[in-house]
């Protein structure tokens, strides 16, 4: 762990391939793909579906293996950094286990990953407080709203100590309201917690809103098509999606997203 | 209290037409022993007759309902005749042969789970097994136990489990691969051992489809110690009763075993309905 020097990129992708075989022949899933992501940072990957921005995510977690190039977490492979438990991993649905409290079902990776019994309380206090779920650890899943199960998964993705955090479309099947919501919880939350984070969505506001770099890619084979660095302030009030910078930004993803369209 | 309408209208169905069958089915008898007598049956002797036979055909519901209540509440449980003596030994063999076979399934649907070749291997023969009749396979696993000096209760419990295991195979296995590739997924990141997953994960998603394996197969057991009791000229259980029954003619005798046999496994699956409420609910999955 302590090879690697603290300029070196928290994840580090170069010439990355992944090729799935499937009936219908090879499909190209990823395709030279070179990324660094910082630590500290909020990068989200935007794009249509097909894009490869999950498989990806999937890549940087170990759950896919890459079929060509390289990539590093903590200066680790992927599978390396999953066994030192190095990322939380936040899924599209909140994939709660139904026969567990919310309690226990952030206790989950505590109890797997053989923290001592005497912290569980406390951490899952802790966490469940982090996305303002204080007094909901005795209910089961489904008494809970889908915007408080995605949060208790979020918080279940922090109750170990990991330093980064992957979100695979967490907001995606919630409604607009509550995903602002939840957005402004989520950057407050970084803010405190100072995770390297890499978000999947395909909102352009939430991307803009939430990150520092975004990844534009485009699909067939999967790519990324531009990788911009936020000019927005680390201070993010929801208002500032009507300034100028905001919308330049969202327009210049926009722009992105069309030109890995016109592919095709 | 709706639903009490149409159950009690259902019931009254059946006991109508079992009285008119019974008249029906009964009557070529009465008319042969008047005929002997050289009597006139009047339309009300005839049924009175036919209700009332000491070997009917088809016994009338009250001649049923008087030897269940006379073998079971009037009789003393020690008595040979008892039907709560008979229903304890078939009892007793069912729970035995139901934990052999539950134990043996779980076993199976976890091996099967996790091992390709336990899954080739296993589940055709688990299949077979279920396709040779249950008739013609008891003897044989009671004269060969016999022979090799285990006889009692073990035999029966043998047959009964060979009936209930294949439920709780069938439905385990479904169960334990019932989680959602997300749920698997959540449980790799974690880099989870095969152990944590399974009694993490797998275990108690598998509760739901246990419950309904075991009602099936509590049923199936009940119905296997029966079959065992039958071939094998056993003077106790159940089955002894049927088979004693129709040794000599007491249709009444075999009927009521056969209601008693009844009872208790709906008594049985009733048991594990109210298990499963219970645990399900504890654990979560019940609102």
């Amino acid at each position: 762990m302590g090879t690697w020097d603290v300029k070196k990129p928290v994840i580090e992708a170069k010439g990355l391939d992944l090729t799935f075989e499937t009936n219908d022949g090879p499909v190209q899933a990823l395709k030279g793909v070179d990324l660094a992501i910082e630590k500290g940072e909020f990068v989200s990957f935007i794009g249509p579906s097909g894009c490869g921005k999950t498989t990806f995510l999937r890549c940087i977690a170990g759950l896919e293996t890459p079929t060509g190039g390289t990539l590093t977490v903590n200066g680790m492979t992927p599978d390396e950094a999953r066994k030192e438990r190095a990322y939380g991993y936040v899924f599209q649905a909140a994939g709660l286990y139904p026969w567990r409290t919310i309690a226990g079902n952030v206790r989950l990776p505590l109890e797997i990953m053989g923290y001592p019994k005497s912290e569980h309380a406390e951490r899952v206090e802790k966490v469940l407080s982090l996305v303002d779920l204080e007094g909901f650890g005795k209910k089961f899943p489904w008494q809970l709203s889908g915007g408080m199960q995605q949060r208790a998964s979020i918080a279940r993705a922090l109750a170990f100590d990991a330093d980064i955090l992957l979100m695979d479309e967490p907001f995606g099947a919630l409604d607009e309201i509550v995903r602002d919501h939840l957005n402004e919880q989520l950057l407050e939350l970084w803010a405190r917690t100072e995770k390297t984070i890499a978000f999947v969505t395909h909102s352009i506001p939430e991307a803009v809103y939430l990150s520092t770099k975004i990844v534009v890619m485009s699909p067939r084979p999967g790519r990324i098509s531009d990788v911009i660095d936020s000019p927005l302030p680390k201070e993010r009030p929801l208002d500032i999606r009507d300034t100028k910078e905001f919308l330049d930004v969202a327009h210049r993803v926009r722009e992105g997203l069309r030109e890995g369209h016109s592919y095709d | 209290m709706k639903s009490i309408v149409p159950i009690l209208t259902v019931v009254a169905a059946i006991v109508v037409i079992w009285y008119g069958a019974a008249v029906w089915m009964n009557a070529q008898w009465a008319q042969d022993q008047a005929a002997r007598a050289e009597v006139e049956l009047t339309f009300s002797e005839l049924v009175t007759d036919t209700l009332s036979q000491e070997r009917p055909r088809l016994p009338a519901p009250h001649q049923v309902l008087s030897e269940l209540w006379g073998s079971t509440v009037e009789m003393k449980v020690t008595s040979k005749r008892s039907l709560i003596f008979h229903g304890w030994i078939t009892l007793s063999a069912t729970l035995l042969g139901f934990a052999f076979g539950t134990g043996l399934g779980i076993l199976l649907a976890v091996g099967i789970v996790h091992s390709r070749a336990m899954d080739m291997g296993v589940m055709p023969w688990a299949i077979a097994s279920q396709t040779i009749p249950i008739l013609a396979i008891a003897p044989m696993i009671i004269v060969v136990l016999n022979s090799v000096g285990v006889t009692g209760i073990i035999p029966k419990a043998i047959i009964s489990a060979y009936l209930s295991f294949f439920p709780v195979v069938v439905g385990m296995v479904k169960g334990l691969r019932s989680p959602a590739p997300m749920d698997l997924d959540l449980m790799h990141t974690y880099s989870a051992s095969k152990g944590q997953m399974f009694w993490k994960l797998r275990m108690p998603a598998s509760m739901p489809y246990l419950f309904a394996s075991l009602k099936v197969g509590i049923a199936a057991s009940l119905v296997g110690t029966i079959v065992g009791e039958l071939p094998t000229g056993a003077i106790r259980g159940l089955g002894a009763r049927m088979l004693s029954g129709s040794y000599y003619g007491q249709t009444v005798q075999i009927w009521s075993a056969l209601f008693a046999a009844a009872i208790l496994a709906a008594l049985l699956v009733g048991i594990i309905g109210i298990i499963q409420r219970n645990t399900l609910k504890r654990m979560g999955m019940a609102q």
